[in-house]
């Protein structure tokens, strides 16, 4: 149902936008000529016909041709997906291997000086507008300590037929800072919601009970302690993570990563339609899927009454008992 | 508290730019092409000395900052203010009529706020093309539904109450009692909210005037100053990029340092 | 364990919590003695600082609270000052403690062996198949029927009673010297809480385990314990044999708990109550922190009362005790 409304919004709505005839067509064709460039774009048609042109070839699997580029959009997107999702999941990995721990140690020694640098520096984390962050890492360690290049994807190799970068050194280098780029909001984003899961734990009977057996301090913490902050935390990241991939539009621009996100800048600024409706369906799509597979992550994780649930952007406190004699 | 102070300082800059500035540098007679590209503390041709440097125009870096970062903070707050009304009209109504209209509108208010707020202020710019009061309306139209949400929770927890004292209640006074009652109620989380939303449109606005698609040329932002900034880089002209992002990064971080205060301040539930 | 020397000797304690609203006493002087096998009651309204008494004992009290005062000795050793890891060492495997609502004390998102298990692997290097054998025969001693399929299961496919039931079945991995079991049955059913407090009692009489048993309850002290120590106010204001407590009260405080218990032989009396309510611990009242809501208050009690003796063998602390004989 969302997809429905979602392409109805973004057809009529990106039909609006300037005149393709206009910018497509070589103003200087004659009129014979741009009629048949019309016909041939299928320009001509009323919008809702166009728009039911569009729905049958969106089942076959056709979303329409690039204006600019002449190919098929699907597999334009399709081509450039995998550096997208490659960027999009090293930064999520990023964020969690460094935020969780963060996270946890802010939110079980919150008066050091440890603990509130570690809050303060994620509040910093995220008011780090992205794209500036990403010119000054190119500056700092591409030009001026001529670390690690300063833009592009790195060497690619084949796995399971998808051109991946991370399993080679050069593709490494390449991928560094773009993913630390676009992983530092969500960094920040995890280690607060960590500190805040932590501190929660903290005060529940079960982790006094848990020191009352007499477990040592760790094991309360990385066992007791964790499982329960995992929890709120994957449930966020995994809605987020549509968010990653959006945001990468940013990440890809400064860093010219050959991803889905340039491809969608670019295409506005060109007013390639089918393209820019293309990437949005796709877009759309892949948010419901990422949220089926947070809805099942949930359930595996959360080992409770699956309609104890909080919705929307947090999950509330899970504690709420039955008492049954 | 330094937070603060360092807030509104930025917002005096931001009011009172034109004076303070040492150059107006879209004044094209102050400036001199052949004053591009100086680096920081260097002397002009006019006998100006450029603090923070000057751009590929020979426009000074701090004017063109504090110009820039009145349109910034311009365009944050009003845009801030605007989903605000609009976000506390709807919210209000949610929670007061209840029923049908409520599940309608959260329906909606959950949508939008599943989507990602770069994608949504990227289509409606890509539909309603480029200006300053398109980019305000772009960022309305993603914050609009955090006030909305916000203020309906708040508004819930005191109409429930209502509706136990309404039962004892006079009828008449009762649209007014729930006016009286709700909106201070509601107004702490809001500003909290708000402080947060000012400080991610204005974050979001330089992204997307960074990316092309915000704001004109004719209006800078300190987004604008960055992605000019942005071919010097490779060439070690750092200051260009620098020093706007700097203005950026203290004010997006001052703002959100008041609003977490104010969160802790404002949360009954930490203040055990 | 020397079989002379008693369990649990508390000598003074004092536990303060440093709050922005003001020091709240919640334990002000509190002293008993648990001899070995032997079951104490110690009973108070909430409030009454007798919660935070167990946390005492075992070194769990929490920032911003504190214990200030006193000695704890324990088999006459005195772990008050021990030091962090060998307290651990103490707790869970020579004191262990049952705590009042299951659902939270046992972490919902771990299956119940895993929580045994590692209660078991926590004070003794065994492998995990024998630690999850011993988990399923101290399930089956609680008389957990199906141990087995009950280990695999998750806290909140429980019921209240079967997890207090576990809740016990931890305690006993170790066979401690010392259980302190805070109002464990409060939360669940009459009945059920009568088959625990069978079983508890059974239990500790054939391991001569000593017992704490914490409880506003005085029907469960009546059945269960062999002592009882009455709590008010961060005090112990009465302390004897249970018989001498429950039958001839000494303490106004204890003679009014006794006397809003409904009792089926005095039907149609309506039930005495104690005027007032308990004190916050932080605004006491001068003196005596029962005197405003005693009948027998006078000025005397202006200053606070010691414990003194006045009968042989028991304690109260009151210028105005109930005398045996007197009425």
């Amino acid at each position: 149902m969302v997809i429905v409304v979602m392409s109805l919004l973004v057809f009529f709505g990106v039909n609006v936008i300037g005149n393709p005839i206009d910018i497509l067509i070589n103003p200087e064709f004659d009129q014979e000529e741009m009629e048949r460039a019309i016909k041939a774009l299928g320009l001509d048609l009323p919008i809702w016909q166009q728009y039911l042109v569009f729905v049958k070839n969106a089942f076959n699997g056709d979303l329409g041709k690039s204006f600019v580029y002449g190919m098929p959009a699907l597999q334009l997107i399709v081509q450039r997906m995998p550096a997208t999702l490659e960027l999009a999941l090293t930064a999520l990995l990023m964020a969690v291997v460094f935020g969780i721990p963060l996270g946890m140690w802010a939110g079980l020694r919150p008066d050091s000086v440890a603990g509130r640098t570690i809050m303060s520096g994620s509040i910093l984390g995220f008011s780090l507008p992205t794209f500036w962050v990403g010119i000054m890492m190119i500056m700092i360690f591409a030009v001026m300590l001529g670390w690690l290049p300063a833009t592009g994807r790195g060497e690619t190799v084949a796995l399971f037929g998808v051109q991946v970068s991370f399993l080679t050194k050069d593709g490494l280098a390449h991928m560094l800072m773009p993913a630390f780029n676009l992983g530092l909001l969500k960094l920040s984003l995890v280690i607060r919601l960590a500190r805040a899961g932590t501190r929660e734990a903290m005060l529940q009977d079960y982790v006094k009970f848990a020191r009352a057996k007499g477990l040592s301090t760790w094991r309360v913490v990385m066992v007791h302690i964790l499982k329960n902050i995992l929890i709120p935390v994957v449930t966020v990241l995994g809605l987020e993570f549509g968010n990653l991939i959006a945001f990468s539009v940013v990440t890809e621009t400064v860093f010219a990563w050959p991803g889905m996100g340039k491809l969608i800048i670019d295409s506005i600024q060109l007013l390639d339609r089918p393209i820019i409706v293309a990437y949005l369906l796709i877009i759309v799509f892949m948010f419901i899927a990422i949220n089926l597979v947070v809805d099942v992550l949930y359930s595996v994780l959360d080992p409770r009454d699956p309609h104890r649930r909080g919705s929307g952007d947090r999950p509330g406190n899970p504690h709420g008992g039955d008492r049954k004699g | 508290m330094a937070a603060f102070v360092i807030f509104c300082a930025l917002v005096f800059i931001a009011i009172f730019a034109p004076l303070i500035s040492p150059q107006n540098p879209y004044d094209l007679g102050e400036i001199d092409i052949m004053d591009s590209r100086l680096p920081p503390g260097a002397v002009g041709l006019a006998g100006l000395t450029h603090v923070l440097g000057t751009d590929d125009q020979g426009r000074d870096m701090l004017s063109a900052i504090f110009y820039g970062l009145r349109i910034s903070l311009g365009v944050g707050v009003m845009s801030g203010v605007i989903a605000l009304s609009i976000g506390l009209s709807i919210g209000l109504a949610a929670a007061y009529y209840g029923g049908r209209l409520d599940a309608i509108i959260m329906r909606v208010v959950d949508l939008q706020l599943s989507f990602p707020a770069i994608l949504l202020a990227l289509i409606v710019l890509a539909v309603l093309g480029k200006g300053v009061d398109k980019i305000i309306i772009a960022l309305v139209a993603f914050q609009w539904a955090y006030y909305a949400r916000t203020v309906r929770a708040s508004a819930l927890v005191e109409r429930h109450k209502e509706y136990i004292e309404a039962a004892t209640c006079l009828a008449l006074s009762h649209k007014r009692i729930v006016f009286r009652h709700l909106l201070p109620n509601v107004i702490p989380p809001m500003i909290v909210v708000g402080t947060v939303q000012v400080a991610h449109a204005i974050a979001l606005e330089a992204t997307l005037s960074f990316l092309g698609v915000g704001l004109p040329l004719t209006e800078p932002s300190l987004g604008l100053l960055i992605a000019n900034g942005f071919d010097y880089m490779l060439t070690g002209k750092y200051w260009i990029s620098f020093f706007p992002g700097i203005a950026l990064l203290l004010t997006i971080f001052s703002i959100n340092l008041v609003g977490d205060q104010l969160r802790d301040v404002l949360n009954p539930r930490l203040q055990k | 364990m020397n079989a002379n020397r008693p369990t649990l000797v508390v000598e003074d304690i004092k536990t303060y919590f440093f709050t922005k609203a003001g020091i709240v006493k919640a334990v002000d002087g509190v002293d008993f003695t648990i001899n070995r096998g032997e079951i104490l009651g110690l009973v108070g309204e909430s409030g009454s600082g007798k919660t935070v008494t167990g946390f005492s004992i075992m070194g769990l009290v929490d920032p911003p609270g504190r214990m200030t005062a006193g000695r704890v000795l324990f088999d006459g050793q005195d772990i008050t000052a021990l030091p962090e890891n060998e307290m651990r060492r103490i707790r869970g495997r020579r004191i262990a403690m049952i705590f009042q609502d299951p659902m939270m004390t046992l972490n919902p998102v771990l299956r119940i062996d895993t929580q045994m298990i590692e209660a078991i692997q926590a004070h003794e290097n065994v492998s995990r198949q024998e630690a999850w054998r011993r988990s399923r025969d101290a399930l089956g001693r609680v008389g957990i029927s199906a141990a087995e399929e009950r280990l695999r299961a998750y806290p909140h496919q429980f019921s209240g009673g079967m997890r207090q039931r576990v809740s016990i079945a931890i305690a006993l991995l170790h066979k401690p010297d010392l259980i302190i079991a805070d109002e464990p049955t409060t939360a669940l059913d009459v009945t059920i809480q009568g088959q625990i407090l069978f079983e508890v009692q059974k239990l500790c009489r054939e391991t001569a385990t000593a017992l704490m048993w914490i409880t506003h309850d005085l029907s469960v002290v009546a059945s269960l314990a062999d002592k009882v120590c009455v709590m008010y106010a961060g005090k112990i204001v009465e302390s004897g044999t249970v018989d001498e407590v429950l039958d001839s009260p000494l303490h106004p405080y204890t003679r009014g708990l006794i006397d809003s218990v409904p009792n089926r032989n005095r039907r149609g009396v309506p039930l005495k109550q104690i005027p007032g309510m308990t004190p916050s611990l932080i605004d006491l009242p001068e003196g005596c922190a029962f005197r405003t809501r005693c009948p027998r208050s006078d000025d005397d009690c202006l200053a606070s009362p010691a414990l003194t003796s006045p009968v042989l063998g028991r304690k109260a602390r009151c210028y105005h005790p109930h005398l045996p004989g007197a009425s």
